[in-house]
């Protein structure tokens, strides 16, 4: 017995010190942080449980039988996030680079296969350099269980994944089926051919933080939700995020005590609305003073900034919030922001988390880049995700809600629960003067008459009154209210149940 | 009395002069350009006029507009405010001709003192002390330069026509007597129409001390004793204060009794006020004499209890002034702070936009008062003074009103647009203000290089870290309620914290001492027992602090910013980051971010016209050489080269409108120091 415990303190601290010091003194000369520490900042103080310290690979190739180390390059168990349960992997990049073995996949399949079973989310703390080539195949097959289950758990329990080194290759795919991707800045890239074939194959000159580093993916392509200035910050803020998920599909989201009175009326409000129709203003104002505590949780600020999404909570409780940016492009929809938002749409259904929809949209963007991009397409998703979600839905128009982007976002004819206007509203399928140029093609050379008409139109549609007397309108709302009508919506929606046929799944236009 | 009166001004002194009508039951005419169409001055005004488009010359200056205003309003009379048309002897003489009463002077007042030179000839006659210089307009640069000879340097030039700093310039030696003539020229020919320039002796660090008089069309004559406003930057008034903590009783009864003698040599009736310039031997000299209400008008009101604009507008329709000069009261202190929408790091660059967040702090009837003429959600306009509002805070004596200054700024909670609280904050709380010991150079003396965030003096070096560590404790144990967390394993809320501020770490413990809302932080030896009723949802944080260093209540203003967080205490701010013990040392491993070197870019400090660029691609530049000129609210900005250099390329073309950090131009090499 004693040389047992002897045998297990010796594995215990073998695993502990994973690569070996000089490899951990590498990692922080990086600016990294090893796999525990990552683990010990992300979870409540004492609470991981750590499972699977003792696998080893089982690679007898190119010498591997001699190297090896408990564990074999990830840490897996499960822990607590303010008291809540949280399934936790962290690969350590000092163990063969945080390479991917069979041993080291099954290990995350592990807890992900229990994560399912009891409803918690999985979070993957990312750092690892590929597949282990020495196994060949067995790696692949690896990575392929682990797809599997991302898959399966997808829409179940919520999936993040932190980025905190290099992730290339195959090894992309697990965090891009998973709800959320992190990123921290300098230390981290995704892609999936490197630099090196990147110019072979097509000559491009180009460094890995350019191809795949945090600035590319969270403002360029939009594959990360976030980028953070370094892992301590990006781990305290996942800590934050997770408060506002649901642990599982099953459940509704968290609540905490709010202070925030429900009847805080903000009369700044009553006058964001420029009096000039084509002036901006930022939508982000509306959106923090309606939140609890001023406090909204943006994500993908750099990416198709023209649509705002992001997370706070109204009296105690999760909200999903999307709304038209009229600072950028004017708040239209266009390719990136219609696959932003209608991802961020389709996850809220998914956890039974509320949207707040805000919308200022003059239309679709116009353009042969977004025509031959696809645009019906994209388009259709953010509709689709609209039209599907069966979680209580609260819009309100602020200003311009034309044409079909009108219809798309979370309109009443998309089975939207509440749906509010403010005096400002204009509803019709498109702004006075392009109306007038097409209904009197005729009188479009005399500009007096076009003036008088465009006036005309001003006064039948460029108001919520038309869509209130259809009832597409629930009711027109004082800016200063907002919040308020919002609270009480979204109380009164707390019961909503509301089913789609059964299917084995919809078809989305991918 | 009238029963209409209609106020040619916007902004706060138009809402100021509307509540004083109102309450002696005088309907109110606002008047508003297009920009101005929702402001709080259209708001508060029984009924208002639209006067034309946002620029001023075609609104808020534009007689004809202003008058017909008058008429379709049926009002009796007219307020001017300050600024725009109160001073404005053409707008006296039509309100006369139309038979509308100016609450103001009369045409021949304003006329006699609103000429530099005549009113300094009229005083002289009367018997004022002036400021030697030269009696009459400069034919040119070289003339400047001769007349300077004449008075010895250092000579002041400014626009006859001025007023509100613009049009001045101070020069030391022939060179900068050309260029301040030329600059002052243009100023005041862009701000006033009239480009006549006047020169006189400069007077090195002079106090800027002015009499208030009120004058009744029955002969009498009252001077409401002194305001003092010294704290200037470039001859802009920052903070005032009455009484002034220089005078001796004897130079004040002087002062006073010289200012009404001035009055009465010009017949003057309704308010005015008489500038003088005060040497370091008390000796005072006439500097000008403003026809119309001051923007500092409210500290005299604070200490006398009387209310200026009540007081004008009886005299206008006639009535005798109802005090005598022994009924003036001298009762406590008064400071007045004006509340800019500008960037005081950034050279006092105006900024604009709309203030998002703007919570004035609680108006106490005695102590703190508010005057503005904005509120939150309204927009700062690039067309017009960016001014946000004056805070004006009174007390028993001087350190109470300071005292109460300070208090007051650290509630005032503005966003959306840059601001000098911070710049106010580190003034009202400098020794030297403290002590009383200021003059027009002050700011400059104190801050040659302008004004730095790191300048606002550190007080009390404890108190943001107790703070930091006491709102993260409430952040915390608010999560530790959320639902959902496994039972039996709920999360405990350490006590152990280390906050982090600028890379420094201090431990601190932080444990709920009382069930009724206080906290005990422990913090480098010494133990802080601090009671506060804070939520999240709250912008200020009001609590009370007890050690053996400490006894007394405090604001802060906090906002989340990521993991930390923002704390704004007298001028003061600080990002705090609080952290697990744990996480704070790895947090000292992390690399630092290196920021993107902006030096090689002459960038736009504000938005604006580029009227200049004074130089070409490939030239050589030395530091401080002049390389462009911006236009913004009326001023003329010369941005110059930050170091000896050679510009590579040049990106913005004159005519061009900049937005705030466009690129000018770009220098091709930085010289290293």
């Amino acid at each position: 017995m004693q040389k047992i415990i002897e045998q297990l303190d010796a594995k215990r601290e073998a695993a502990c010190l994973g690569g070996g010091q000089e490899r951990i003194d590498k990692q922080h000369a990086k600016g990294k942080l090893t796999a525990r520490e990552r683990i010990a900042l992300f979870l409540d103080a004492d609470s991981f449980e750590e499972w699977d310290m003792f696998v080893e690979h089982r690679c007898e190739d190119f010498g591997m039988a001699e190297q090896k180390v408990p564990g074999d390059g990830v840490v897996t168990g499960y822990g607590t996030v303010c008291g809540r349960l949280v399934f936790v992997f962290s690969q350590d990049f000092t163990v063969f680079g945080g390479s991917l073995s069979a041993a080291h996949a099954e290990k995350i399949c592990k807890i992900m296969d229990h994560a399912i079973k009891v409803g918690a989310p999985v979070v993957g703390l990312n750092d690892s350099g590929g597949a282990r080539i020495q196994e060949g195949v067995d790696a692949l097959a690896g990575y392929a269980d682990v797809f599997q289950r991302n898959v399966m758990a997808s829409g179940v329990i919520p999936q993040i994944s932190m980025i905190m080194g290099p992730c290339a290759g195959g090894a992309v795919y697990s965090p891009a089926m998973t709800d959320f991707i992190f990123m921290v800045k300098q230390t981290s890239y995704m892609f999936v051919t490197g630099p090196e074939v990147v110019k072979t194959v097509t000559h491009e000159q180009v460094t890995a933080e350019e191809l795949g580093g945090a600035a590319t993916h969270s403002g360029r392509s939009g594959v990360a939700d976030l980028a953070f200035d370094n892992g301590v910050e990006a781990l305290l803020m996942l800590r934050r995020f997770i408060n506002f998920l649901p642990s599982s599909n099953r459940e509704k989201p968290p609540t905490w005590p709010c202070h925030d009175a429900a009847e805080r009326k903000e009369k700044s409000l009553d006058n964001l609305i420029p009096e000039d129709p084509n002036k901006p203003y930022d939508m982000k104002e509306l959106v923090t003073k309606v939140l609890d505590d001023h406090d909204f949780f943006e994500l993908q600020p750099d990416y198709a900034a023209n649509i705002i999404i992001g997370m706070g909570r109204m009296q105690g409780s999760t909200v999903g919030i999307v709304a038209n940016q009229p600072m950028v492009l004017a708040g239209c929809l266009d390719i990136s922001s219609s696959c932003k938002a209608a991802r961020f749409v389709r996850f809220c259904d998914a956890f039974n988390i509320p949207i707040i929809t805000f919308v200022d949209v003059p239309g679709f963007l116009p353009g042969t880049s977004q025509e031959y991009g696809g645009i019906i397409k994209h388009g259709a998703k953010l509709l689709y995700a609209f039209a599907e979600a069966t979680v209580p839905k609260v819009t309100l128009i602020t200003r311009k809600a034309y044409g079909g982007a009108y219809d798309v976002m979370s309109s009443k004819h998309l089975r939207g629960d509440v749906n509010f206007a403010w005096p400002t509203a204009e509803i019709a399928v498109m702004g006075p003067k392009g109306a007038v140029e097409i209904i009197f093609r005729a009188d479009s050379g005399n500009q007096e008459l076009v003036r008088q008409r465009t006036e005309e139109y001003s006064t039948r549609f460029a108001n919520p009154f038309v869509a209130g007397s259809r009832g597409f309108i629930d009711d027109v709302i004082m800016p200063h209210n907002t919040r308020t009508r919002i609270c009480r919506s979204l109380a009164m929606l707390s019961n909503k149940k509301l089913e789609n046929p059964w299917r084995k799944h919809g078809n989305i236009p991918l | 009395m009238f029963k209409k009166i209609l106020i040619a001004n916007r902004g706060e002194i138009a809402c100021r002069v509307i509540k004083t009508a109102r309450a002696m039951g005088i309907q109110t005419v606002a008047v508003y350009s297009d920009a101005d169409k929702s402001t709080l001055h259209v708001q508060m005004a029984d009924e208002s006029v639209r006067i034309g488009p946002a620029p001023v010359a075609e609104s808020y200056l534009d007689i004809d507009a202003i008058v017909a205003a008058c008429n379709e309003t049926n009002a009796e009379a007219v307020h001017p405010g300050y600024g725009f048309l109160s001073e404005n002897e053409g707008f006296c003489q039509r309100l006369e001709e139309e038979g509308i009463t100016f609450i103001g002077p009369p045409v021949k007042a304003i006329r006699a003192m609103g000429d530099k030179i005549t009113s300094k000839r009229i005083a002289d006659q009367a018997g004022v002390s002036t400021i030697p210089g030269y009696d009459g307009i400069l034919a040119d640069a070289d003339d400047a330069v001769a007349k300077a000879a004449d008075i010895g340097y250092p000579v002041m030039l400014k626009a006859s026509a001025g007023g509100g700093g613009k049009g001045m310039r101070v020069a030391r030696n022939d060179e900068e007597c050309r260029e301040g003539f030329e600059r002052a020229a243009n100023e005041a020919r862009t701000s006033f129409g009239d480009d006549r320039i006047l020169i006189e002796k400069f007077i090195e660090k002079p106090r800027h001390i002015e009499i208030q008089v009120m004058a009744d069309s029955h002969g009498n004559t009252l001077y409401l004793w002194e305001r003092e406003c010294s704290l200037q930057r470039r001859h802009q008034k920052v903070v005032e204060e009455a009484p002034s903590p220089f005078l001796d009783e004897d130079t004040r009864k002087q002062m006073g009794e010289q200012a009404v003698m001035l009055a009465r040599a010009v017949d003057y009736c309704s308010a005015g006020t008489v500038e003088c310039i005060v040497d370091q031997e008390r000796n005072f000299y006439f500097l000008e004499m403003n026809t119309r209400l001051q923007v500092e008008h409210p500290v005299t009101e604070m200490i006398t209890g009387l209310d200026l604009v009540e007081m004008m507008i009886r005299v206008a329709a006639g009535e005798p002034l109802s005090v005598t000069q022994e009924d003036i009261q001298r009762n406590g202190w008064a400071m007045e702070c004006r509340v800019y929408a500008e960037d005081p790091v950034r050279d006092f660059l105006p900024s604009i936009g709309r203030l998002s967040t703007c919570r004035p702090p609680y108006e106490e009837l005695s102590s703190v008062r508010v005057d503005t003429g904005v509120k939150e959600g309204s927009e700062i306009s690039m067309y017009y003074d960016p001014m946000i509002a004056k805070l004006i805070t009174w007390g028993r004596d001087r350190n109470h009103a300071i005292a109460a200054m300070r208090d007051a700024l650290d509630e005032y909670v503005i966003r959306g647009v840059r601001h000098n609280m911070n710049f106010l904050a580190a003034l009202v709380g400098h020794p030297r203000f403290q002590a009383g010991d200021i003059s027009t150079a002050f700011i400059e003396e104190e801050y040659p290089d302008g004004f730095l965030d790191t300048e606002v003096p550190v007080e009390e070096p404890a108190l943001p870290i107790v703070v930091a560590g006491i709102v993260h404790r409430l952040y915390m144990d608010r999560a530790a309620r959320i639902s959902g967390q496994l039972p039996g394993h709920e999360r405990r809320v350490q006590d152990s914290w280390i906050v982090i501020i600028q890379d420094v770490l201090h431990e601190i413990t932080v444990k709920p001492y009382q069930a009724d809302c206080g906290y005990r932080v422990d913090y480098d030896g010494v133990q802080y027992r601090v009671k506060t009723d804070w939520m999240f949802c709250q912008k200020l944080f009001h609590g009370s602090i007890n050690s053996h260093r400490h006894n007394h209540r405090f604001c802060f203003q906090v906002s989340r910013k990521g993991i930390g967080y923002h704390l704004v205490h007298r001028g003061l701010r600080t990002d705090a980051r609080v952290l697990t013990p744990m996480a704070a040392e790895l947090y000292q491993t992390m690399p630092e971010k290196v920021p993107v070197d902006l030096t090689k870019y002459l960038l736009a400090p504000m938005p604006g016209l580029l009227v200049k660029l004074a130089v070409r691609e490939g030239q050589e530049v030395k530091k401080g050489e002049e390389l462009a000129v911006i236009e913004a609210m009326k001023m003329e900005n010369v941005l110059r080269a930050p170091m000896d250099t050679v510009v590579a390329r040049t990106v913005a073309k004159p005519g061009d409108s900049l937005m705030v950090d466009e690129v000018i131009l770009e220098f091709s090499k930085v010289e290293s120091v």
